[in-house]
C-alpha cells in the first residue's frame, strides 16, 4: 500500500511539468500564428482600395506619380528581385567557401572558431550601420569602379553609363555582406551533417580531400545548401534600411547595375512617413505583395531544409 | 632470402604467408597507447579474424593497414607493417594509391547519395577511369562478385540508398573490390544485418578469398570458426595469440584466449 503511493506521487508531479509546458508552448505557437494573421489582414484591409482602383495592374504597371494618383510598383519588383539576386551571386560562392574551410580541417580549430565568430557577428550589425559603412566606404570603391566599366565595358549594357555611386550595384554588394552569415551558417551545418562515414568511405577507396569534398561531401550536403541560399535570398529581399540608403530609390527602370534603382521595401520606408490617401493604399498594396514574396521563398526554403534533413537522417 | 621463404611456401600454401606484415607496431592517440609491441604475418589469399573485447585495438590496427588512422589528429606510430615487402610508410609510397590497394568495408555501411552504378565507380573515377566499357565492365565484375547483381541489375541507376541494409553492406563490398585491391579490410561488416544477410556476407567471404586477402574484425565467434583460416586475439591493445583458426578454438595456448572465446570474460 505504502509503496504504492509513494510511486503515484512522483508521476503525477512529473505530468503537471509537460503539461504546463505543453499549454504554453500551444499559447505561444498560437500566438505567433495569430500575429501573423493579423499582420497580413491589417495590411490587406489597408490595401483594399488600391487593389480594387489598380487591381494586378498594379503590378505591371511602371509609373509612381503620387501628386496624380497614379501608382504601380514593377520597377520595385524588378529591383527587389535583382538586388536579391546579383547579392546572392556574390554571396553564394564567398558563404560556401567559408563554409567548407569551417567545416573541413584545412586551419587549426582556434582560427576556425574566430573566423566563424567573425561572420556570424555580421549578423548582429544594425542595417543602418551597413547603409553607413555602405555610404563611406562601398559608395566610392563603386564609383571609381564604375568610372572604369563604363568607359572599357560600356557597351555591355549591364554597365552602361553614367555610373552613379548610389546604385543598383552599391546595394547588391552591401546586401551580400549583410546575407553571407545566413549563407555561411547554414551550409556549415550542411556540410558538418554528413556523416563521418561517408567521408571515411570516399577517403578508403583512395579519394583525395578535395575529392571527397566535391565528389561526396557537397553533394551530399547540396540540398542544405541550397535550401541556405533560398533562405538568404528571404533574408536579401526584405532588407529595407541599408538598401533605401544605397540604392538611389529610383523608379526608372534600367539594365544598368551602375543606375540607381528601388525595391519594395525601400519604397515603404521612404515614402510612408509623408504620405497620404491613396497612397497609404498603395504602399499598403507594395507591402503586399513584399510580404507574399518574402512567405513563398521563405516556406521553400524551409521545405528544402526539411527535405534535406530527411535525406540525410537515412544514411547517417 | 625472404623471395626464396616466400617461394617455397606459396608451394603449399595458396600464396605467400608474410603477404602483409606487422612488426614491433606501436600506436597512440596523442599520449593514450592503443597498440603494443604488435607482430603478425597476415597470409595471401587467406582469411584472418581479429578477435577480443571492445577497445582492446583491433580497429585501430585494421585501420593502420590502409593508413585511415592518418586521418585522426595527434597520432603517432613506431614500427613497421610491410606490404609485400614494402613498407607501406615508405615515402615513396602514396597514401591514396596505398588505399586505392587496400579495400576497406565499414561496420555501418556507408554508400554515398548516388546510384547504384556511382557508388561501385567512384574509385574507378576518382584514379582517372572515363571509359564507359571499362566502367560497366567492373560494375557487373564487383556486383557479381558481391553476389548482389541478380538483385539489382535492373536498378543500376537507382539511388543506393534505397537498398535494404544487407544490400548496402554488399554493395559496399562491391564497391570496395571495384578498385581490384590487393587486402579487404572489414570492420565487423555484419554487425548490423539480420542472420540471412549475415549468412550472405559470410559465403561472399568464402568466395573472395579466391582473390583477395582478407581481414576481418568480428565479435561473433562463429563467424570467426565459420569464415576464417587464422584468428588473432587481442587484449588490452597486446596481441595474446594469433594460430590457426581450428587450433585457436578447439584448443588455445593461451588462458586469456580460452576464457574468451568460451565467454568467461568481462
Ligand atoms: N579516435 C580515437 N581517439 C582516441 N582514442 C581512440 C580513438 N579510437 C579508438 N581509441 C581508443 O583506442 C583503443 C582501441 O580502440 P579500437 O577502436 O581499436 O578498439 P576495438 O577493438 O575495435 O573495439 P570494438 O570492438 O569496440 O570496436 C580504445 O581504448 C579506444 O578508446
Ligand atoms: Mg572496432
Amino acid at each position: 500500500m505504502s509503496r504504492e503511493s509513494s510511486d503515484s506521487k512522483p508521476i503525477a508531479e512529473v505530468r503537471v511539468g509537460p503539461d504546463l509546458f505543453h499549454a504554453l508552448c500551444w499559447v505561444a505557437s498560437a500566438l505567433a500564428v495569430a500575429t501573423l494573421a493579423w499582420i497580413i489582414y491589417e495590411i490587406v484591409t489597408s490595401a483594399w482600395p488600391a487593389i480594387q482602383k489598380f487591381g494586378f495592374g498594379f503590378l505591371g504597371s511602371s509609373s509612381w506619380v503620387p501628386n496624380r494618383e497614379v501608382f504601380g510598383v514593377f520597377p520595385f519588383i524588378v529591383g527587389t528581385v535583382a538586388s536579391s539576386f546579383i547579392a546572392i551571386l556574390f554571396a553564394f560562392p564567398l558563404g560556401l567557401a567559408i563554409a567548407i574551410f569551417l567545416s573541413e580541417n584545412f586551419l587549426p580549430a582556434p582560427v576556425r572558431q574566430v573566423i566563424r565568430f567573425v561572420v556570424e557577428m555580421l549578423a548582429a550589425i544594425p542595417s543602418v550601420v551597413f547603409g553607413l559603412w555602405g555610404i563611406f566606404v562601398v559608395i566610392p570603391i563603386i564609383k571609381i569602379f564604375g568610372d572604369w566599366a563604363v568607359k572599357n565595358l560600356g557597351g555591355v549594357p549591364i554597365f552602361s553609363g553614367p555610373a552613379y555611386g548610389n546604385s543598383m550595384l552599391t546595394a547588391s554588394v552591401v546586401l551580400a555582406l549583410m546575407i553571407l552569415p545566413t549563407v555561411t551558417a547554414i551550409s556549415r551545418n550542411a556540410l558538418t551533417a554528413v556523416p563521418k562515414t561517408l567521408r571515411e568511405g570516399a577517403y578508403a577507396l583512395g579519394a583525395t580531400r578535395w575529392e571527397a569534398i566535391l565528389g561526396v561531401i557537397l553533394p551530399t550536403a547540396a540540398p542544405g545548401v541550397v535550401a541556405a541560399t533560398i533562405l538568404a535570398l528571404g533574408r536579401a529581399m526584405g532588407e529595407t534600411m541599408a538598401v533605401a540608403m544605397l540604392i538611389g530609390n529610383s523608379s526608372r527602370l534600367s539594365w544598368s547595375l551602375l543606375s540607381p534603382g528601388g525595391t519594395l521595401a525601400g519604397l515603404l520606408a521612404n515614402q510612408f512617413g509623408e504620405a497620404e490617401g491613396l497612397q497609404v493604399n498603395s504602399l499598403m498594396y507594395a507591402a503586399l505583395i513584399l510580404v507574399v514574396i518574402t512567405l513563398f521563398v521563405n516556406v521553400l526554403g524551409e521545405l528544402v531544409l526539411r527535405y534535406t534533413q530527411s535525406q540525410t537522417a537515412g544514411i547517417r | 632470402m625472404t623471395e626464396d621463404a616466400a617461394r617455397s611456401s606459396a608451394t603449399q600454401t595458396p600464396g605467400r604467408p608474410d603477404f602483409l606484415t606487422v612488426r614491433n607496431f606501436d600506436f597512440f592517440y596523442g599520449k593514450k597507447q592503443a597498440l603494443f609491441d604488435i607482430n603478425m604475418d597476415i597470409p595471401e589469399k587467406r582469411v584472418t579474424a581479429f578477435i577480443g573485447p571492445s577497445g582492446c585495438g583491433k580497429s585501430t590496427l585494421l585501420r593502420n593497414f590502409n593508413r585511415m588512422n592518418e586521418l585522426i589528429e595527434g597520432v603517432h606510430y613506431s614500427g613497421d607493417i610491410k606490404l609485400l615487402g614494402q613498407s607501406i610508410y615508405n615515402k615513396e609510397v602514396e597514401v591514396i594509391a596505398l588505399r586505392r590497394s587496400i579495400g576497406m568495408v565499414f561496420q555501418k555501411s556507408n554508400p554515398f547519395p548516388k546510384s547504384i552504378y556511382e557508388n561501385i565507380v567512384y574509385g574507378l573515377r576518382i584514379s582517372g577511369e572515363k571509359k564507359k566499357s571499362v566502367l560497366d565492365e567492373a560494375v557487373e565484375r564487383s556486383l557479381r562478385g558481391a553476389a548482389l547483381w541478380d538483385e539489382v541489375k535492373d536498378r543500376l541507376h537507382e539511388s543506393a540508398l534505397g537498398l535494404s541494409g544487407g544490400q548496402m553492406q554488399r554493395l559496399c563490398i562491391a564497391r570496395a573490390i571495384a578498385n581490384r585491391p590487393k587486402v579487404l579490410l572489414m570492420d565487423e561488416p555484419c554487425s548490423a544485418l539480420d542472420p540471412i544477410a549475415t549468412v550472405k556476407v559470410e559465403e561472399l567471404i568464402h568466395e573472395l578469398k579466391q582473390e583477395f586477402t582478407i581481414v576481418i574484425v568480428t565479435h561473433n565467434m562463429q563467424q570467426a570458426t565459420r569464415c576464417s583460416d587464422k584468428t588473432a586475439f587481442f587484449y588490452l591493445g597486446k596481441l595474446i595469440e594469433y594460430a590457426e583458426t581450428q587450433k585457436i578454438f578447439s584448443n588455445p595456448g593461451q588462458k586469456q584466449t580460452e576464457d574468451y572465446i568460451t565467454g568467461r570474460f568481462g
